[in-house]
């Protein structure tokens, strides 16, 4: 399949390999272009069987499930990269920058695959998880439950609903982020902002209550 | 690690943290630079304080260095 030419950076500070990267995914000439892309989905279709396996661990994904996978990571990157090259300003080797969307789709793909085998088919809000989501024994929570209360209180009194939402489905529930992200269609950095004010505000409630000091607090 | 200090590292919040967004813009040249000359933390404090306390952005560290470091 003919691509459209990609828009490429002006080339600038860039290393010799990189240098020739860009200019071979820029080429006017549709043979020499694909050529390129060639090479470059081989690069990142082998950064994906090896961060799969990296990260596999027991998930024992293997045979055409894990070829699956890592294709489609693979081809995703590779279209995120054609999309994105003209971001490429050349502050690190071009192999490096495309090599971290290939890390992040298989990352995606693996967690999606993996929460899809474990969790449970209900997802209710047991705030009776909430002592051992933190490690508290019996012990901590005889002598510190007012502080899980008091963290109750500020998810349910401070936190708007979204940060609400974030905080039950990360914390409580467990879900993970990339998981996440796909249910709420948003991104990475927005829902770690939430989580983040949510942290924010959750301590402030702390602070108040004489739990915490103000150290390390964030300005509003 | 206790209970209390548990839920108090949870709410360690750092200004310098730069968020996902940045972390992943930045991430290759950090991980160019701590291949190169072992010192990206200082070079990217932002970026390393987001690295500090989000899970899935410091499992990306590890396969992008892995990755980077194979073909280097």
């Amino acid at each position: 399949m003919e691509r459209a030419a990609p828009v490429v950076p002006k080339p600038r500070r860039l290393d010799h390999e990189s240098a020739e990267w860009i200019a071979a995914l820029g080429e006017d000439v549709p043979r020499a272009r694909e050529a390129a892309l060639a090479r470059l989905h081989g690069l990142l279709l082998g950064a994906a069987r090896a961060e799969a396996t990296r990260r596999a661990g027991s998930l024992r994904l293997a045979g055409p499930e894990f070829d699956d996978l890592t294709q489609q990571a693979a081809d995703d990157a590779l279209l995120a990269i054609i999309s994105k090259l003209g971001e490429f300003r050349g502050d690190s080797r071009f192999t490096t920058w495309a090599y971290k969307f290939v890390i992040l789709e298989v990352a995606g793909k693996l967690t999606r695959h993996a929460w899809r085998r474990t969790a449970p088919s209900l997802m209710e809000e047991d705030w009776g998880l909430l002592p051992d989501r933190f490690g508290f024994g019996p012990a901590d929570i005889a002598e510190f439950g007012e502080l899980l209360v008091l963290v109750r209180q500020a998810v349910d009194e401070d936190l708007t609903p979204r940060q609400r939402r974030i905080f039950v489905a990360i914390v409580l529930q467990g879900v993970p982020l990339d998981v996440l992200v796909e249910e709420l269609q948003s991104n990475r950095n927005a829902i770690y902002k939430s989580l983040f004010d949510a942290r924010r505000k959750i301590r402030s409630r702390l602070v108040a209550n004489g739990y915490m000091d103000e150290k390390d607090v964030a300005p509003s | 690690m206790t209970g209390p200090e548990s839920l108090g590292r949870f709410l360690e919040i750092d200004p310098a943290d730069v968020g996902c967004g940045d972390t992943f813009r930045l991430l290759a040249a950090y991980v160019d630079r701590q291949l190169e000359c072992g010192d990206a933390e200082a070079r990217y404090p932002g970026v390393a304080a987001h690295l500090r306390v989000c899970g899935p952005c410091s499992e990306d560290l590890r396969g992008l260095l892995a990755a980077a470091g194979l073909g280097s």
